[in-house]
């Protein structure tokens, strides 16, 4: 049953796009085990963001199954399926936090979707932003904040509803590499201290590498290459995976010289 | 030529717009408000998306907007009289004049809502999040300095048109000034109505961006 907590099971998407459609997910399975921090890595296009969306169901897989702890989501009621989500947490690169609101009422809003008292939500929003650091903004605006410390309030409002899984859709690729380091750190103690499944979609190796355990590798709607982080690094078998170990060398030496 | 009488015209009439622009405003809201959500839930990037619903609220909002004013106010009079009574008078005109702001106040509202990220919606919608609390707390919570600027605007409209019942005997100011200023040739009447107007209007928009840029949390001030 751990090894495989969440089985994505052939799925595809295609998008009718102006003259034709896009196939953004040819035939994907993917099995991702209990407790794991998986990695996605991929080109821009190469469907990642699709692919961890159709695990929540933010976007409907034409075809194949999502199965999550042996339930497949894709035949849960809208009813159902909105109470599941709030054990699915999300964060995004653009953080999409409210910006008419403040930190602590960000954080109170997925308590506040679930019905918690007010008291008890504000209580528990400042613990968490005591855990991410950013208790002392708990009165400012998003405006008033850096895009790191944005990121920490978006943490700790997924925080909130206590999931069991942890979406990060290119959390860090809008965030300089200094806190792109911190914002993995936090992701990373959360992840030893709540053990949370965590699937992190990037396109940085730099990100895989730091902390992820296992990694699949995607190109144009498919799956090339899956395998734990240092196996592919050190023996990197498909195409595509060489490519991107290609890119991160070339960014470091650019870097050096 | 000018006495207390014409004062307290004057006054009635101001009182007479304010009523009525506000009045309409308000019952324009009512109508125009769930039918601006409806829109923007049923569009095809929407929430809900429903082409049936999103098809027919656009057609019947392209046509009750293409209804000149004027027009509207003669051929909706029998309701009129069915719901307030009479035809004429201030009171009356509220009935035209919520049926001509309604269909505005959808679409200004659609227009807001749909300025929305995206993004914080599907995170909302990520958090497991009824719609009904994605519309109260991220779509209206988040358009509000929109929606309020929305409120200035259909509110200086329902003003324009308030006056243009006068032709008919619709009440306040713009009544005044087609009695006194149109047909018994009174210029100076006529001008003051024309400044009074102006300056509600200047008040009311003036009010309205004070009120969105206080509330407005976007930008750091």
């Amino acid at each position: 049953m751990n090894d495989n907590y969440i089985t994505l099971n052939s799925i595809s998407k295609r998008y009718s796009a102006g003259n034709g459609a896009v196939e953004a997910l040819k035939s994907v399975s993917l099995t991702i085990p209990k407790n794991e921090i998986f990695g996605v890595i991929g080109l821009s296009g190469a469907g990642k963001s699709t692919l961890v969306r159709c695990i929540n169901l933010l976007e409907r897989p034409d075809s194949g199954e999502v199965i999550i702890d042996g339930e497949n989501l894709l035949n849960l009621s809208d009813e159902k399926l909105r109470l599941r989500r709030q054990k699915i947490g999300m964060i995004f690169q653009h953080f999409n936090l409210l910006e008419q609101q403040t930190v602590l009422n960000n954080v109170c809003f997925p308590l506040e979707i679930r019905g918690i008292p007010k008291k008890e939500r504000r209580k528990k929003a400042l613990e968490l932003l005591q855990k991410v650091g950013l208790a002392e903004k708990a009165d400012a605006y998003p405006s008033q904040l850096s895009g790191g410390q944005k990121q920490r309030v978006a943490i700790a409002r997924v925080l909130a509803n206590e999931p069991d899984i942890l979406l990060c859709d290119e959390a860090t690729s809008a965030l300089d590499p200094e806190t792109t380091k911190t914002i993995l750190g936090l992701l990373k103690s959360i992840h030893d201290t709540m053990g949370i499944t965590v699937i992190i979609i990037t396109h940085e190796m730099k990100v895989i590498q730091e902390i992820c355990t296992s990694v699949a590798v995607l190109e144009n709607g498919e799956v090339q290459e899956t395998g734990t982080v240092s196996e592919i690094f050190a023996h990197p078998k498909s195409k595509a995976a060489k490519r991107l170990l290609l890119l991160e060398e070339e960014e470091e030496e650019e870097n050096v010289g | 030529m000018w006495d207390n009488t014409m004062t307290i015209m004057m006054l009635e009439g101001i009182r007479d717009t304010i009523y009525m622009t506000v009045i309409s405003t308000f019952f324009g809201y009512l109508i125009g408000l769930p039918i601006g959500i409806a829109l923007t839930l049923t569009d095809k990037n929407g929430l809900r998306p429903n082409k049936a619903v999103y098809g027919v609220l656009d057609i019947i909002i392209n046509i009750t907007r293409s209804v000149p004013f004027l027009i509207l106010l003669i051929v909706v009079m029998p309701l009129t009289k069915l719901i307030v009574g009479k035809s004429y008078g201030s009171t009356a005109t509220i009935v035209p004049l919520t049926l001509a702001a309604a269909p505005f106040i959808g679409r200004m509202v659609e227009s807001s809502l749909k300025e929305v990220n995206k993004g914080v919606i599907e995170a909302a919608v990520s958090m497991g999040a009824k719609t009904s609390t994605i519309v109260l707390k991220v779509l209206i919570g988040e358009a509000r300095t929109s929606l309020i600027v929305g409120v200035t605007i259909v509110l200086g409209t329902v003003l324009g048109y308030s006056a243009m019942a006068g032709v008919v005997g619709g009440g306040g100011l713009g009544d005044i000034a087609i009695r006194y200023g149109y047909y018994r040739y009174n210029t100076p009447v006529m001008l003051v109505t024309l400044v009074f107007i102006v300056i509600i209007v200047q008040l009311m928009q003036y009010i309205g961006t004070f009120i969105s840029k206080k509330t407005d949390h976007r930008n750091n001030h």
